[in-house]
């Protein structure tokens, strides 16, 4: 069995655990296989197509998978799948998202 | 609720400041209570790695995000949340920070001008996807 690491804000949807044992295959069964067993997982890492969001990064071993065989990466036994999600913001677009900001 | 530890605090103000005019970022790591109360022990500085404007932009890189989730393994701590600043800006998020934002981290936002800081403000996702404010205490030390 593979291993999959949940990112800390993810662990709600996954009973607090951490790391997580998977099947061997591909990163994309791998993805399927987690929001099956953990479906709250599922719109944060997937979007509408059922595509990896672009907010999110998956990581085999030190490799994004953008840089190998994106989804079709292989997963071994040996693997370490990290999930990594995108931090990233900054003031430009400014827009107030509540309705009673104090400034 | 989020309280703040005075040594923590006291490295993300310099962060902000000596950043100014960009944006600077890092993680807060500490413990979550039985009450949902946060308590920041420990911060650390990562770089600004966004390609854009680091004036009006900040990106925490996969790699260094990767570091902050180890050095909270490391440290027995939990990582609970990004800390960012909003050089000449109010202490409020941006539509750019909704969007990108993870569900239950605490978003420290620094409102800082050249010479200090102004104000400092969290939030967190809500179950709708927008920022509520959580109530921030600041500055408890502890090394008395």
């Amino acid at each position: 069995m593979a291993t999959i690491i949940i990112p800390t804000p993810l662990r709600k949807f996954t009973n607090n655990t951490a790391r997580l044992q998977i099947r061997e295959g591909t990163v994309g069964e791998s993805i399927k296989e987690l929001t099956t067993n953990f479906p709250d997982l599922k719109k944060h890492l997937l979007d509408e197509t059922g595509g990896i969001r672009s907010f999110v990064n998956v990581f085999v071993g030190d490799e994004d998978i953008r840089d190998l065989q994106q989804e079709h990466t292989e997963v071994r036994a040996d693997t370490v799948v990290s999930i990594i999600p995108a931090i990233a913001g900054g003031v430009r677009d400014q827009a107030i998202v509540l309705n009673n900001i104090k400034f | 609720m989020i309280t703040i530890e005075a040594e923590a605090e006291k490295q993300m103000n310099e962060d902000a400041l000596k950043a100014f005019p960009d944006e600077c970022c890092g993680f807060m790591f500490g413990n979550e209570d039985e009450s949902g109360h946060r308590w920041v022990t420990a911060s650390l500085a990562v770089q600004n790695s966004s390609a854009d404007n680091k004036k009006v932009r900040f990106v925490i890189s996969p790699k260094d995000y990767l570091k902050g989730e180890q050095f909270a393994m490391d440290n027995d701590l939990q990582l609970l949340g990004i800390y960012h600043s909003h050089p000449s800006h109010p202490a409020v998020p941006s539509e750019h920070d909704r969007v990108a934002a993870q569900p239950w981290f605490s978003y420290v936002i620094i409102s800082v001008e050249k010479d200090g800081v102004k104000s400092t403000r969290s939030w967190v996702l809500n179950d709708t996807a927008r920022f509520e404010e959580e109530t921030f205490n600041q500055s408890i030390n502890t090394t008395q």
